[in-house]
């Protein structure tokens, strides 16, 4: 199979718009965490989220406007502007603006969300119940489609290959990267423009993963303590909003062009649960049969992996179960394995995490450096694994592990390896 | 310009995002404000809202300029 690299880099989280800028607070220990004040949430049970700090584009804020004009906006929801703008940053990086039909030819675009537009469909709810079926907008459904993240960023750009988009709950932004890779090293494209957007902060997202008992509630007064993987009074995940979208591409397309090379793709796994809706299973295994089924297509023995990006949403469940299946995994390697939750940062961005990981794993191997988890202090279990407390942590990395598990079971593991020309 | 005609007017540079020196009486949605087949559909939606009258389809296929809507409001708007 043909090898892929990872050429371009797009990102607006709640650090922020830019991949350089995120990357820098990420590794400073800044916390994108905030109370909610967009909408009503003295009547719901978690009120702090990961929220992108808007502005006019300065020090690092998000300005839509740049992306897509006021009157556009209203067309879509915001899932799909962060998707168009993280879409834009990476081909950028990437300097990849196909202009023969060839080359438009060969780039396709796949990425996926893990709800869509709920914000959008909320409001239309209330509009139908109060005014009618007639006062509902013909931009309604094309604004919500989860496909039409990557449709947009197809017409905007101009990228005819395949176009395809990815739902997996938690797990989106891996699998979205994982099968774009896929579809280069099998030949139906050169380049894809690959990952995740997701934009939940909304009332009825709030309401609806509190009833799921997944959210936070702790730390309402104290929103930048309450994401907190490992750690012994972790009580839930935190939900944050954005994108993250990487340019990949086909080795030698790559080199032809003397494009620079972030890191190589090197394996690919998934797996399910078989076993809740909403629950990990209690043994782990779909997890560990995942980063499995990720190395062996790597070709990577388990004491290879330097940095592990952990799933790690800082649920009282998950972490430990993903822990277990880490150690499992490693065997007497546990010792010299770094492995961190940046959730504990920006919180769980759903559809966007994976990818937005993905992102932070690449530029651990370009920068020989493991972000920390945030707020981890005291962990609820005893592990010979670095758990990355708090600061950041230079370290040789040639081997990073990106895992995502996401509700229904569904389970992504990636593997980057540094290139070397 | 009869009343009518400013708030159709006003309508169109709202959801089209467009100059207002360009809504001429002539202008077709499509072709010179640069609207697609759904803008329309919605611009046809921002009309009926404000002037508190029902545009059919039939009656929305035959609105392509802004003096086609302003025409069929002053002959069917509730709230002129």
């Amino acid at each position: 199979m043909r090898r892929v690299v990872v050429t371009g880099l797009g990102i607006v989280c709640p650090l922020g718009a830019g991949v350089e800028t995120v990357w820098r607070r990420l590794i400073a220990g800044e916390s994108g965490l905030r109370k909610i004040d967009q909408f009503q949430v003295d009547d719901l049970p978690a009120k702090v989220a990961g929220v992108i700090p808007r502005g006019d584009g300065s020090e690092g804020t998000f300005n839509a406007d740049a992306v897509l004009e006021p009157k556009e906006q209203r067309k879509v929801d915001d899932f799909i502007t962060f998707a168009m703008a993280a879409a834009e940053e990476a081909l950028a990086d990437a300097g990849w603006a196909p202009q023969t039909e060839d080359d438009r030819c060969a780039t396709g675009v796949l990425i996926g969300s893990g709800i869509g537009g709920l914000q959008g469909i909320e409001e239309a709810a209330h509009i139908l119940r109060d005014k009618g079926p007639r006062r509902i907008s013909p931009f309604f459904i094309p604004g919500r489609l989860i496909n039409l993240a990557s449709g947009q960023v197809s017409i905007r750009h101009g990228l005819k290959g395949p176009n395809h988009a990815v739902v997996t709950a938690c797990s989106t932004g891996a699998h979205a990267i994982g099968d774009a890779s896929r579809l280069i090293a099998l030949g139906d494209a050169d380049v894809m423009v690959a990952g995740g957007a997701e934009s939940p902060i909304c009332r009825i997202a709030v309401a609806g993963f509190s009833a799921c008992r997944a959210l936070s509630t702790a730390f309402n007064d104290e929103p930048e303590r309450a994401s907190r993987p490992y750690d012994k009074l972790r009580d839930g995940f935190v939900m944050g909003e954005g994108a993250g979208i990487v340019v990949l591409e086909e080795l030698e397309h790559a080199r032809a062009r003397g494009a620079k090379i972030y890191g190589e793709v090197v394996g690919y796994g998934m797996s399910g649960d078989a076993y809740h809706i909403t629950a990990p299973a209690m043994d782990g295994d779909g997890a560990f049969r995942c980063m499995k089924a990720a190395l062996k297509r790597a070709g990577v023995e388990p004491s290879e992996i330097d940095y592990i990006n952990a799933h790690g949403t800082s649920t009282p469940l998950g972490d430990e179960i993903e822990l277990g299946a880490v150690t499992r995994l490693v065997g007497n390697a546990a010792g010299k394995i770094t492995m961190s939750s940046t959730k504990s940062a920006i919180g769980h961005l759903l559809g966007a995490a994976g990818a937005v990981e993905a992102i932070f794993s690449v530029l651990a191997i370009r920068d020989q450096v493991a972000p920390p988890t945030l707020n981890l202090d005291d962990p609820s279990v005893e592990t010979a694994l670095d758990l990355v407390p708090h600061k950041a942590k230079p370290l040789s990395i040639d081997v990073a592990l990106s895992n995502s598990f996401g509700f229904g079971g569904t389970n992504a593991s990636l593997v980057f390896r540094r290139y070397a020309a | 310009m009869s009343d009518i005609a400013e708030r159709v007017k006003k309508i169109v540079i709202e959801h089209l995002g467009v100059d207002a020196e360009k809504v001429t009486e002539n202008a077709s949605f499509i072709d010179d404000l640069g609207a697609d087949s759904l803008d329309t559909v919605e611009l046809v939606m921002a009309f009926e809202e404000e002037f508190g009258c029902e545009i059919p389809d039939d009656a929305a296929e035959t609105i392509l300029t802004v003096g086609d809507a302003t025409r069929f409001l002053e002959k069917n708007a509730a709230q002129a």
